[in-house]
């Protein structure tokens, strides 16, 4: 049987209560009558036997490329650049894909005689990954001959002398990369695709610049015109990473691309109920969100995040292919619209989604109140086409704790930038223009981003930037569940149950608002029509 | 003209007390109402301030010259601040310590009034021997000398001797007193002053002695340690020493109340004054016009300057406050007895009154009769009876209550009029459970907040044994049944012209009491306490904020951090657990955190008795290290638990101070490689170092830790060599053992104090910062680094092999 494709429920007497994540615990509610919830399609069937897909994808380029074992000689100098832990989500079982690509590689090049080979952690602006996080990632096989010569590293954004500047895009931004990536003979860039987002000219142009070349597109004004930034073709962030990838490329940059597409099978068999329709939940699916629910509700939030962050994901590969960055990524967004695609009809008043205890910036840490903006303004609002499903004065209703919580040692300058720059603005402009500049260049958060595993000081900007367009685009934010001050800080509003936030959102479109509920996981776009 | 102040004009007056609540009101009156008169004040003078300073700043811009400065304008300077001069001296001292120009000074006036009184009722002995028994023969004694001077020079010099004592110098007894000389009086016991004084000045010899005897000297030096903990030898030194002098004071205290009391009056003020009555007028009653004027307790003014007017919290205050706060739950005192109060300006009336009269007297030619004296009392002319003052009180502050810091109206509490003995007990034994709750939580190992709820139980045992101070030292005075004729005093205000009544009154029944206590006293005196007066929560910025706002001034220069407790909640223990169990085998670990918990309250107590011993014997433990990876360790110590336990707000206090363009520097006894990536947050760091030997440490220490009072002269070496002010900086600290280092600085900052160092902080007023670790920071239960995978493949088995190694035999010691 093939897998079903997306599904737009509308809930009628006969629906049973919809499930919403709520952070580190779930919640059950019942939904007006003719609201409309959103399901996944199921996940595709996965490649029978991926090393073999890998190999075929090397020796057979998309675009005006080479096959990789031709671009291979002796006394050239390789780098091999792939995405850090933010992706994918959950992180996947092992064998991780990029441990799976990355070994074929090595071995291509090994046959063909290439001994400067190095890897690098593309991680932009991100805090830097830690050793079970990279052996989790590359397996013990690649650390182990890596890491300990040195020749794995992680990309340094404030370290001048591994940077390179490559001079300025028509529209005079500059671009400014690794230096190792740009004076190689060849740039081997890993990529794992799990949202529209990713890949094509950003890998290199974002994973691997430095914050004087990304703040031409990590900016508010960039995020206000990215509609959304999940639609290449509707997004000026693309726009400027594809001027910036032009330029890489005509600086004689060589980046053969490697874009790899999973399914959606986002948790083990143990949460299987999480993907099902509630309609469809079994015996055991019935049995295991009362056990995982009862447990949850009687845990510390502190042993819970523990417990799921040890979750990993039974993702598989559905495609991969390698070539030419924009041959490539065109078949790689075909492929993640294939997956995670759902027709719409029109828009909605009201949006309502379940947050989880994840988001691509707290793997093994915490979704502090900034991330839960994020993930729910930043993420689920633009996982749209066309337009977004809410509509503009609409209101977006998410299910979170939003403890006041973070992590020193990931998230220090979010504490700083919650408790000094939301408690004076929450204006994405203003932020910008006031602040930014401070954080940045702040030698307490460059040296823990260089030396420790903490997010670059203007990190909690990014994420809010990140929300600008649907700011701009709301009539209001409601929090259910949340810690009062903290969504308070955030400029948003906070009820304490489902039924009172729709009364609060009421206010704002009307007494008989349409509601539409993204029904999460796995995450999935919206096509709307 | 009127009669007095006409024969007052133009003459000088010699003043002692000047600075005193009923001298300020005096000086003002006579520049006041006595035209063209001068004053010559003697004044102590201080170590900061000569004589006119402080006549200027203590009495001309007291709010008592509010009136007179308003009423002359421009002319203030020219009519009023020339007419006064200031003269140095003390009337503890013989010869009143007066140089040339003050005995010139003195032989050029007129009238010397001596108000120069240790008023306070709990005064050690000696004190009040020295000031209030041989005070007035001292004045007298120089006004006899100034007269044979100025007759010398063929001028008149001062003529008359007005000495002010207080209406107990007759005693407690029961029924009235006149006002006449005690010699002769039936209930005044002849008692020989000279032995008196002898004997108080042997009793501070004594007591000094008694106070340096070995086991008191180790009580007091056992004291401060509790007191104080580990804070380092001068701290604990100047504290035992403060102790032993507090305690000689309390000894002399003691002994003056006991002595008062064996003779017949409530305490040592009116036992001295009334024997200095006695010493005056047996040695000078025949060679100088005196007059005494015994006021009854003086309050805040009828009218003059202005009604309500008083300097100074006095007797009653105390107690009223005490009393609107709800602390003062009773206080003893017989309902239908006489409570005898006189307001300011009454009593100053008297004095300017009798001066007048005492030179028309010797203009007139009459001759001088002998030393007189004179009452101003109310209990017999216009009696008030305690009942009633309590309940105006009562019912006052029922009206106009006091507000608590939650902005919530205190009840005040309706009293009983137990006897002094109840009420005694009851304070002493509330006093005794607050001594013991406090020496229970005192020693638990708490800090940060609980540790200010220990401060607030210090503070509320001490407001219970202050209002066990009230009762035992005043509840005599409402109990007093004596009754203080006036027929002198009525008689001299018979012989005033209209006038002059006008202008002095001083007739006891002018004062409507109810009136008074409701619309003058009272709101005068709450104005004075600074007390909340109006409901709900202060919209001014309180306290905390602007002790803040002053420490983020750009005007600072300086901000010292300590490091455990203060910028993280680590501590060497911890940093030293988390290293060494990085290269245990997993079946090691376990061992060895066992040991290590085994270990830890005698670790503890080690570090509590000295810290220098502790991190010195403590340190060794990293003997055979190797260099080189410690210093790797170091940092992943610092991401991975350091940084996990650290207080945000304190590392952006930290930066705050950079920002602002403060130095910053760090000063703590945790090694070298463990505080470096802390680096970037300092200007410099300040810590313990080990020595080594090829490439190895060798456990034992480079050089003297930087803890305790080393910390103070590390920290004023750095500001002198980078030329900066410690008056202007800051310093950060957990422990009373960082004493001298928040000494050292104008703005210390006790961040979540252990509760000694809360207790002092509350104390000194010194800003308190709690500050928490991130919510969400993971925190391990045990200091457990995790395994170091790399040992093998980067740097060969050897190194980690020799740490695991040396702390294997570490866990084995231990587990011993």
């Amino acid at each position: 049987m093939s897998p079903r494709p997306g599904f737009v429920l509308e809930v009628d007497r006969s629906t049973p209560p919809t499930l919403y994540w709520h952070g580190e615990r779930f919640r059950m509610e019942r939904l007006p009558e003719g609201s409309r919830v959103i399901y996944a399609p199921e996940p595709l069937d996965p490649l029978g036997d991926p090393s073999a897909a890998i190999r075929h994808a090397l020796r057979h380029p998309l675009g005006d490329k080479d096959p990789l074992p031709a671009l291979l000689h002796p006394g050239m100098k390789l780098t091999i650049a792939f995405d850090d832990i933010s992706l994918p989500l959950p992180p996947m079982e092992r064998p991780d894909i990029r441990q799976l690509v990355i070994e074929q590689v090595l071995d291509m090049a090994a046959d063909a005689g290439v001994d400067d080979v190095e890897l690098i952690v593309a991680l932009a602006l991100h805090r830097r990954m830690t050793e079970p996080e990279l052996r989790h990632a590359l397996g013990d096989r690649i650390y182990d001959a890596f890491a300990p010569n040195g020749l794995l590293t992680q990309h340094d954004a404030e370290d001048p002398d591994a940077l390179v500047h490559l001079g300025l895009t028509d529209q005079g931004e500059d671009v400014e990369i690794n230096k190792r990536a740009a004076e190689s003979d060849l740039l081997v860039y890993v990529n794992i695709n799990l949202v529209a987002m990713d890949g094509g000219h950003k890998s290199v142009a974002t994973g691997l610049a430095s914050y004087k070349s990304l703040r031409h597109h990590h900016n508010p004004q960039t995020m206000q015109r990215s509609r959304s930034f999940m639609d290449q073709h509707k997004s000026e962030l693309h726009s400027a990473n594809w001027r910036m990838g032009k330029l890489i490329a005509d600086s004689g940059v060589n980046v053969f691309q490697i874009e790899t597409n999973l399914n959606n099978d986002a948790f083990p068999p143990a949460f299987n109920f999480l993907q099902k329709r509630e309609w469809e939940w079994g015996v055991k699916d019935r049995l295991a969100y009362l056990g995982a629910s009862k447990v949850l509700d009687r845990t510390p939030a502190k042993y819970a995040r523990q417990v799921f962050h040890s979750v990993k994901a039974p993702h598989r590969m559905t495609s991969v292919q390698a070539g030419e960055v924009e041959a490539v990524h065109a078949v790689t967004t075909d492929n993640v619209w294939k997956q995670q695609g759902v027709v719409v009809e029109g828009q909605t008043d009201i949006l309502s989604m379940g947050l989880p205890y994840i988001s691509p910036y707290n793997v093994n840490s915490i979704l502090n109140p900034i991330l839960v903006a994020c993930l729910g303004l930043g993420y689920f609002f633009n996982m749209y086409r066309g337009k977004p499903l809410v509509r503009e004065g609409g209101v977006v209703i998410m299910s979170h704790p939003t403890p006041w919580e973070f992590s020193p040692v990931h998230h220090p300058s979010y504490i700083d930038f919650f408790e000094q720059v939301l408690s004076e603005t929450t204006d994405p402009i203003e932020i910008a223009n006031g602040f930014e500049e401070s954080f940045a260049t702040d030698p307490w958060y460059i040296h823990l981003y260089r030396t420790g595993h903490a997010y670059h000081g203007v990190h909690p900007f990014y994420m809010w930037y990140w929300c600008a367009h649907a700011l701009q685009h709301l009539g209001a934010v409601i929090i259910v569940g949340g810690d009062p001050a903290a969504v308070h800080r955030l400029g948003f509003r906070v009820a304490s149950t489902m039924a009172d936030a729709l009364e609060m959102a009421n206010d704002i479109v009307g007494t008989s608002p349409t509601l539409t509920h993204i029904h999460t996981p796995p995450i999935f776009m919206s096509d709307v029509q | 003209m009127t009669r007095v102040r006409g024969a007052l004009g133009g003459k000088r007056f010699f003043i002692t007390g000047a600075t005193g609540f009923l001298g300020t009101a005096l000086v003002e009156r006579l520049l006041r109402s006595v035209p063209d008169c001068e004053v010559v004040l003697l004044i102590r003078p201080t170590r900061r301030s000569t004589p006119m300073q402080r006549a200027t700043k203590e009495i001309l811009k007291n709010d008592c010259f509010d009136r007179l400065r308003h009423e002359r304008g421009d002319q203030f300077e020219t009519q009023v601040a020339s007419r006064m001069t200031a003269v140095a001296g003390d009337v503890g001292t013989d010869g009143l310590g007066l140089d040339e120009e003050g005995r010139r000074q003195l032989s050029r006036c007129d009238i010397v009034i001596h108000s120069a009184a240790s008023v306070s009722f709990d005064s050690p002995l000696d004190a009040a021997v020295e000031v209030n028994l041989l005070g007035p023969s001292r004045v007298a004694e120089a006004m006899v000398a100034a007269r044979d001077a100025a007759a010398a020079e063929g001028r008149v010099g001062p003529v008359h001797f007005i000495p002010v004592s207080t209406a107990y110098v007759a005693g407690t007894h029961q029924g009235e007193a006149k006002e006449e000389l005690l010699e002769g009086n039936r209930f005044s016991l002849d008692v020989a002053w000279k032995s008196e004084v002898d004997a108080a000045r042997r009793q501070r010899g004594d007591s000094e002695a008694e106070s340096r005897r070995p086991e008191r000297l180790r009580a007091f030096s056992k004291a401060a340690r509790s007191e104080l903990g580990g804070a380092g030898l001068h701290l604990l030194a100047e504290r035992a020493e403060r102790l032993r002098e507090d305690w000689v004071k309390k000894q002399l205290v003691e002994i003056g109340k006991v002595r008062a009391q064996s003779l017949g009056w409530p305490d040592a003020y009116p036992y001295t004054k009334a024997l200095g009555e006695r010493a005056l007028i047996s040695q000078y009653g025949d060679l100088i016009p005196i007059t005494i004027v015994r006021p009854s307790i003086i309050e805040s003014a009828l009218a003059e300057p202005r009604p309500g007017w008083i300097r100074g919290f006095r007797m009653a205050e105390p107690i009223i406050v005490s009393y609107a706060r709800g602390l003062l739950k009773e206080f003893p005192g017989v309902p239908e007895g006489v409570t005898d109060v006189i307001p300011v300006d009454l009593v100053v009336a008297t004095i300017i009154a009798v001066s007048g009269e005492s030179l028309l007297h010797a203009a007139e030619g009459r001759p001088y009769e002998g030393p007189s004296v004179y009452h101003v009392a109310s209990g017999v002319r216009n009696p008030f009876h305690y009942g009633r003052l309590v309940e105006l009180i009562r019912e006052w502050f029922t009206e106009h209550p006091l507000y608590d810091t939650d902005g919530q109206p205190i009840v005040v509490p309706e009293w009983s009029f137990p006897g002094r003995g109840r009420v005694q007990h009851q304070l002493t034994r509330a006093s005794k459970a607050m001594d013991m709750a406090e020496k229970v939580v005192g020693s638990l190992p708490i800090r940060g907040r609980q540790a200010a709820w220990m401060a607030a139980l210090e503070e509320k045992h001490l407001l219970a044994d202050r209002a066990l101070g009230y009762v035992e030292l005043y509840g005599a005075y409402t109990e007093t049944e004596a009754r203080y004729r006036v027929d002198r005093l009525l008689a001299l205000w018979d012989r005033m012209d209209e006038d002059d009544r006008q202008m002095l009154c001083l007739d006891p029944a002018a004062v409507d009491w109810d009136h008074y206590v409701r619309e003058i006293h009272l709101p005068s005196i709450v104005e004075h306490a600074r007390v909340r007066t109006t409901p709900g929560r202060s919209i001014q910025p309180s306290r905390a904020d602007r002790a803040r706002k002053a420490i983020l001034s750009p005007d600072r220069h300086l901000a010292a951090f300590d490091l455990e407790n203060t910028l993280i909640a680590s501590n060497v223990v911890d940093s030293y657990a988390w290293l060494a169990s990085r290269h245990l085998r997993a079946g090691e670990r376990a061992a060895f955190i066992a040991g290590l918990v085994r270990k830890a309250p005698s670790l503890l107590a080690l570090d509590r008795r000295d810290r220098g011993d502790f991190l010195r014997s403590f340190y060794r433990r990293y003997e055979d290290a190797p260099v080189d990876q410690l210093h790797d360790d170091g940092w992943e110590l610092f991401h991975h638990q350091l940084l996990a336990k650290s207080f945000p707000a304190a590392i952006a206090r930290v930066r705050k101070h950079r920002a602002l363009g403060h130095r910053t520097i760090l000063i703590t006894g945790a090694l070298d490689f463990v505080v470096e990536p802390l680096r970037p947050l300092f200007d410099e760091i300040v810590c313990a170092r080990l020595s080594q030997k090829d490439g190895r440490y060798t456990g034992r220490l480079a050089e003297l830790p930087p803890i305790g009072e080393a910390r103070a002269l590390v920290l004023a070496d750095y500001a002198e060599a980078e030329g900066l002010e410690l008056s202007e900086s800051m310093a950060y600290a957990d422990s009373a053992s960082d004493l001298p280092m928040l000494e050292a600085v104008g703005f210390p900052v006790a961040v979540n104090p252990e509760t000694k160092l809360a207790a002092i902080a509350r104390r000194r007023g010194w800003h308190v910062e709690h500050w928490d670790k991130a919510d969400g920071g993971a925190q391990p239960m045990l200091p457990i680094g995790p395994l170091d995978t790399r040992d093998a493949a980067k740097r060969g088995r050897t190194s980690s092999a020799a740490l695991a190694g040396a702390v294997r035999r570490l866990a084995a010691k231990d587990a011993r």
